[in-house]
């Protein structure tokens, strides 16, 4: 019996809408010069090549121009000058909430993370501007020898499988913000899942954003050893401020040998967020990487989750749902890169557009001339409510070779106003039958999310659909 | 105190600049089945569809009263919550979204905010109706009328009329595209709902359905209009005669 179950994470754009009035201990200051970037290596006692590593994101960041050519002009609106760069109130994170400064405590509270931990977690780190407050997995997953910390303690408690990965997915200067994120990054996650180990509950990030003016740079290196299992979650949320405020973050995936990582992201972030996110995978023979990517929030998000599929056999998959309200942009795809004989790579992407939303799909699919036996699939469907939502799709596939097989299916659809009359014939409003018309649009992809993410996602939705019609 | 009923009083309706209804008289009592009959393009589907409050339409004059209320310039959804339910001839397709969850959806948008649907006593409820319409269980689980068969999609309308429970029930052209045994399931299903707390309009272009649902009353329309009212084998001289006879007789009446 399909029985529905009650939302049991209470998130959505109002609960999220709140802020605390903080006195930082550390803070960087406004705009972005070498000092800034030495005053964060400073305060996060960094070692010479994070200092230099920095140093050369910077200068690459000076360098590359504005991808307005390609991408919206809309990006010329974040005044680089105006942003502060670093705000914590210190570097350690706390292994306790009691330890956790009340503010913060607080703020993540309201938000449910420490009741989902204690639910279906098997670790939580909760990001408040800058730095991680809260980090701490279950202790039968600690005795695995599963290391999930934020980048920063990463970086000084485990030296050498940090330095052994980092950077070496998306090198700095892979794009404008990529290189930005490398000058500045703070926070976001360290994980380490060693051999045959699977971790059978999500781990789970939380980022939050306090902070008015403010750019939040994290930056994780997931690394699954031979035949681990692992699945991470990411959710965010900021109070809807005057001023745009910037999210930029890097996110490094490495699947050693029949290894498998899941990526779950489900971006909340307020209308003034500026969400431009650098996510690649790096998958060793017969490993798995899925990024499941749900964007509902954000003035403008710009991503493209990649595998790079690097060992025979590997397989890559990007499964995104994206929804474009009124004065959003969502820029979202996949990259699959294609690098070794028999590897197999998914791409199904379902954008909604909605009032004056809109949505974008770019995908890459690449397979050299001298690989056999890959194969692609892409399917992109677009959903728009009204006359005035947008959608447009940007796929560049590029197969060369003999025996590779790519398929590639694109849809645009529109609610007809006979399904809604249906609908209402049978008691439904206009905005509930609209709400359950797009749920069902994205139902099977939905499924693919963990329940409690999956209940949220829906009441997102109708939260979006509400006052959508009219 | 009037009997109950569903009143259609010189109603007038157009799509566009162009006349669909030209003062259209009818009533049905609660507890009754009528039938109205009429050749293709005489106006019957959108007489249910105007009734439903399709937006396309236009009354320009008359009204629609459901027990004594007119329900012209209400929403589609109200009329539908105040007991109105249409059966439609081409059933919409609604990708995602289970019958399970569409009918469960449509019970509870008739409940008052904060109060929620029983979910046993539902699927209880649920899967009594569909026994009594032969319908598998794994139905529930389909995509509302996705790539359903005609038969599939009208035994799906009245299951969804049976767990609504209609005080009114317009259906529209509900033996289109049925074999004659899904007709017997179909017809046996809108049979079991006939009752003293149901009026019911019965919209075909052929006699045989109502050999099936056997009508109180069988109604002629003609361009926008009702020509002639009679019982029920009225039905059977139509089939027998065709339709000329009676507008020829009564059209210019």
């Amino acid at each position: 019996m399909s029985t529905e179950t009650k939302p049991q994470i209470d998130i959505d754009r109002s609960a999220g809408d709140f802020r605390y009035e903080m006195d930082y201990a550390y803070d960087a200051g406004v705009g972005l010069t070498e000092a800034t970037i030495d005053y964060i290596s400073d305060v996060k006692g960094d070692p010479d090549w994070v200092r230099a590593f920095r140093k050369e994101g910077y200068r690459k960041f000076l360098e590359k121009p504005m991808p307005t050519n390609w991408a919206t002009k809309d990006l010329d609106n974040i005044v680089f000058e105006n942003i502060r760069y670093y705000l914590a109130q210190g570097q350690q994170a706390s292994r306790s909430w009691d330890d956790v400064p009340a503010e913060m405590k607080e703020t993540f509270e309201r938000l449910g993370i420490p009741e989902q931990e204690r639910k279906f977690l098997a670790g939580v780190e909760a990001q408040f501007d800058s730095e991680a407050a809260y980090s701490n997995i279950k202790a039968a997953v600690g005795e695995q020898g599963v290391i999930f910390v934020g980048s920063t303690d990463g970086l000084k408690e485990h030296p050498e499988l940090f330095k052994k990965w980092f950077g070496k997915v998306i090198p700095s200067g892979d794009n404008k913000f990529s290189a930005l994120n490398s000058a500045v990054f703070s926070g976001g996650s360290f994980i380490y899942v060693p051999p045959g180990v699977k971790v059978k509950h999500p781990l789970q990030a939380y980022f939050r954003i306090n902070a008015q003016n403010f750019g939040q740079f994290e930056r994780t290196l997931i690394i699954a050893d031979e035949g681990a299992e692992v699945t991470y979650m990411e959710g965010c949320t900021a109070p809807k401020f005057e001023t745009a405020t910037l999210h930029s973050a890097v996110v490094e995936l490495v699947a050693m040998k029949g290894a498998k990582i899941q990526y779950i992201t489900v971006q909340n972030w307020s209308s003034n967020v500026f969400n431009l996110v650098t996510k690649r995978g790096l998958a060793h023979e017969d490993a798995e990487i899925k990024w499941i990517d749900c964007n509902i929030g954000s003035r403008l998000t710009m991503k493209y989750p990649g595998v790079v599929m690097k060992g025979k056999g590997a397989r890559g998959e990007v499964v995104s749902i994206a929804l474009a309200g009124d004065g959003q942009h969502q820029d979202t795809g996949a990259k699959m890169i294609h690098a070794a004989d028999n590897t197999t790579s998914n791409i199904i992407s379902k954008s909604i557009s909605l009032g004056t939303g809109r949505s974008t799909y770019r995908g890459m699919v690449h397979v050299p001339k001298h690989l056999k036996g890959c194969k692609n699939n892409t399917e992109c469907d677009a959903l728009l409510i009204n006359s005035h939502s947008r959608t447009d799709t940007y796929p560049a596939i590029s197969v060369r070779g003999q025996g590779n097989a790519v398929q590639h299916e694109a849809s645009v659809s529109q609610i007809s106003s006979e399904q809604i009359f249906y609908m209402q014939q049978r008691g439904l409003s206009e905005a509930a039958a609209m709400s359950l018309a797009v749920n069902g649009f994205v139902n099977d992809l939905v499924q693919q999310f963990p329940m409690e993410y999956s209940v949220e996602l829906k009441r997102l939705i109708d939260l979006e659909m509400e006052g959508s019609v009219g | 105190m009037p009997v109950p009923s569903l009143s259609i009083l010189d109603l007038h309706a157009s799509i566009g600049d162009k006349p669909i209804l030209k003062g259209l008289t009818l009533e049905i009592p609660k507890g009754e089945v009528h039938a109205i009959m009429g050749k293709n393009g005489s106006g019957k589907s959108t007489l249910a569809k105007i009734m439903a409050g399709h937006p396309d339409y236009t009354v320009t004059s008359g009204d629609v009263l459901l027990d004594g209320e007119s329900i012209l310039g209400m929403e589609p959804d109200v009329r539908a919550r105040l007991g109105l339910f249409l059966a439609f001839q081409y059933p919409m397709e609604i990708p995602g979204v289970t019958i399970a969850n569409f009918i469960r959806a449509a019970l509870q948008s008739r409940l008052p905010e904060g109060e929620d649907i029983d979910a046993i006593d539902y699927y209880e409820n649920l899967y009594k109706k569909m026994d009594l319409l032969s319908m598998s269980r794994s139905f529930t689980s389909r995509s509302v009328n996705e790539g359903f068969s005609g038969g599939e999609k009208k035994r799906c309308e009245i299951l969804q009329m049976a767990m609504l429970q209609p005080s009114y029930a317009v259906l529209d052209e509900t033996d289109s595209g049925l074999d004659i045994d899904a007709l017997k399931i179909v017809s046996a299903g809108v049979n079991s709902l006939r009752g003293p707390n149901i009026g019911m309009l019965v919209i075909t272009h052929y006699q045989r359905l109502l050999d099936y649902i056997v009508p109180d009353k069988v109604h002629v329309m003609s361009e926008g209009r009702i020509i002639l009212s009679g019982e029920k084998d009225l039905a059977l001289k139509l089939e027998a005669e065709g339709y000329d006879w009676v507008e020829k007789e009564y059209q210019a009446a």
